[in-house]
């Protein structure tokens, strides 16, 4: 691999870790409606749920499908932007008080890239997420499992135009998913 | 003390004729034990649905009360209901949500089942010296099953009376929920994907929730601003569903605990738009309902919209169209699982927009039941004190209310805004818990 190859590859996957801190922050400091500027108007945001099957059948079987079924969360910007809404009427009792969140991003990697590394107009990436809820008094949930997002460049800026969230969990040990991974 | 007990006392405070209910009854260790046994090893339980487990060799793993069993179809297409637990040395016979197998291995010692639960195999089975009797290690099934429409129920107690006397015209409410859109008689299948999470609150708050409470309308407000609605307000059609002043919605109850709120149309009327926001959508509806007025005549005219079969299954008629489970998992702890429902036949268009109503409405992701779920926790917690514990609940809604209305079974509430059913509710789980007979349960 050529060196300037290797270096445009360190300098984008450090460029998109850099729009996940920051997009952790926004969410962490409670500015929900900047968070939403990160995404694309298509957005497909998608929480599958994870079914004990068998071996040999997990690949096919393991998810929910986004198709004809139902998964934890399956929307778009419209119903995303009515969670934000929601949360700031301040009677969304689910999150009022608001709960106190830690995102934690980390294991990026910059999978599919498309228009070159120097210059891409998408990519594909995978990380692992940690998400610490603690609400109210001593609440507490650990929300942990992988992200693959797809992002695409629209003038300066990265847009989130797909993400999906693999939340390892069968049975949800928390009562509600009120948050945004 | 309880008033139906003679002065007996039964270890928890109620009097239904003041309204009130004492708290140990959402926090005792002790009355939980003894709802294991006196509610839920006797009640009709709602399983699953046939739509599970379509082909020969299918099972789902569900539960019942605090219990894990299978749903399975042998080969012979026979339905059943298993206690998932080995009759050798207890191991937890399958792990797997859903699945198909000719056979059940028990991973502990390889004891392999069929799926009408015979025992067909069993290693080293000279091991046994001719000792062990096959035909009597199969494996626990349930006393009694019905399939009611596609959905399937069980109950442990072979004294239980049959299904369709257990439900009563109860069942003609739920059939809003199982019946196709069109009115013709049953055809419902479940989505792939159940969801199931665990509450940190007693499974009464969601039963008693479900029956029949107009008046928790109030913690919905946040989601009524935002309006997640099909037609882009609110949280349901309502209004549509009900247009002017043609339609009116009532409690309704039945003798054994089962409750609900269903609408009424006091004449035929047609149809009223509803998914606004999807025109596509909207014509199918429109087709469907017409239909279902001819098909049905005046039947056509009652919907349910939600209720609560007792012990502990719920459902919403219409929107967003479910069946769910409260499952007991502690006193202070419950396992929520939610079915969601569709027309086999439904275009997929329909489907499409259907599903993503029925996840932004409900589970634990739901906008709107994320707050009842949020409350349901918060009132256990704070009912576990022994000073919190020194006051009742108040359920004094709507009492001395009750009448009939022509077209809708069972005893309704005059007002929409009552706390009649939940009462009902507490007798019948009262009934339970004093281990009185069938025959003096449902007298
Ligand atoms: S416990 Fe199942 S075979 Fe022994
Ligand atoms: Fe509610």
């Amino acid at each position: 691999m050529a060196e300037n190859e290797r270096l445009a590859r360190l300098l984008l996957t450090s460029e998109i870790e850099a729009f996940f801190y920051e997009e952790a922050d926004l969410l962490d400091l409670r500015r929900y409606s900047e968070w939403l500027e990160l995404l694309h108007d298509d957005i497909h945001y998608w929480v599958p749920m994870l079914r004990n099957v068998k071996y040999g059948s997990h690949e096919q079987y393991e998810e929910t499908p986004t198709k004809g079924g139902i998964s934890w969360i399956d929307e778009g910007l419209t119903t995303l932007t009515q969670r934000v809404q929601q949360i700031e009427t301040g009677i969304h009792w689910a999150e009022e008080p608001l709960s106190r969140i830690s995102h934690l991003v980390t294991n990026l990697r910059v999978s599919k890239v498309e228009g070159g590394w120097e210059k891409p107009t998408a990519v594909d990436t995978r990380c692992r997420f940690l998400i610490y809820r603690n609400r109210v008094e001593t609440e507490t949930d650990f929300f942990v499992g992988k992200r693959e997002d797809s992002l695409v460049r629209q003038g300066d800026n990265w847009k989130i135009i797909k993400r999906k969230v693999i939340l390892d969990q069968n049975v949800l040990t928390a009562k509600n998913l009120t948050f945004f991974f | 003390m309880t008033k139906q007990n003679g002065g007996k006392d039964p270890g928890y405070f109620l009097d239904l004729e003041e309204g009130v209910v004492g708290r140990e009854l959402f926090v005792s260790e002790e009355l939980y034990e003894r709802e294991q046994e006196q509610v839920f090893a006797r009640a009709w339980l709602l399983i699953g649905h046939e739509s599970l487990i379509p082909k020969k060799g299918d099972f789902f793993v569900s539960r019942m009360g605090e219990e894990s069993v299978l749903l399975t179809r042998d080969r012979k297409d026979k339905i059943h209901v298993f206690l998932n637990s080995c009759p050798h040395r207890g191991m937890k016979i399958c792990r797997y949500d859903e699945g198909n197998s000719k056979v059940l291995e028990c991973p502990y010692h390889g004891w392999g089942f069929s799926l009408d639960g015979r025992l067909a195999a069993v290693p080293h089975q000279k091991a046994y010296m001719d000792v062990l009797d096959t035909e009597k290690w199969g494996l626990t099934e349930v006393a009694k099953l019905a399939n009611y429409k596609g959905s399937i129920w069980a109950t442990w107690d072979p004294e239980a009376p049959e299904f369709a006397d257990y439900m009563g015209e109860a069942l003609l409410h739920l059939d809003t929920v199982l019946d196709s859109r069109d009115g013709s008689e049953g055809g419902s299948i479940v989505l792939p994907g159940i969801q199931k999470c665990i509450v940190p609150s007693n499974w009464k708050f969601g039963a008693e929730n479900f029956v029949g409470d107009i008046y928790h309308n109030h913690s919905h407000a946040s989601v009524d601003m935002v309006g997640i609605g099909p037609s882009g307000k609110g949280r349901r059609d309502d209004e549509e569903m009900m247009t002017a002043n043609k339609t009116i919605m009532r409690c309704w109850n039945m003798p054994m605990g089962h409750g609900g709120i269903s609408s009424l149309q006091l004449d035929d009327y047609p149809y009223a738009p509803v998914y606004r926001d999807y025109p596509e959508i909207d014509a199918w509806f429109k087709e469907c309902y017409e239909l279902r007025q001819e098909r049905l005549g005046k039947k056509a005219r009652l919907l349910g919209a939600v209720g609560t079969i007792f012990p502990n299954m719920s459902y919403h008629g219409t929107q967003p169209r479910s069946m769910f489970v409260w499952h007991p998992h502690g006193p202070n702890h419950m396992e929520f699982w939610r079915f969601y429902l569709v027309d086999k036949d439904t275009p997929d268009s329909v489907k499409d927009v259907l599903r993503h109503y029925y996840m932004r409405y409900s589970g634990p992701a739901g906008l709107t039941e994320q707050d009842d779920l949020e409350n349901w926790n918060y009132a256990t917690a704070a009912s576990r004190g022994v000073i919190a514990r020194r006051r009742p609940y108040n359920y004094q809604l709507g009492m001395g209310l009750r009448t009939r209305q022509e077209g809708i079974p069972g005893d309704v509430c005059e007002r929409l805004m009552t706390e009649d059913n939940q009462r009902n509710l507490y007798k019948t789980w009262d009934r339970f818990m004093q281990g009185q007979s069938w025959t003096d349960i449902t007298s």
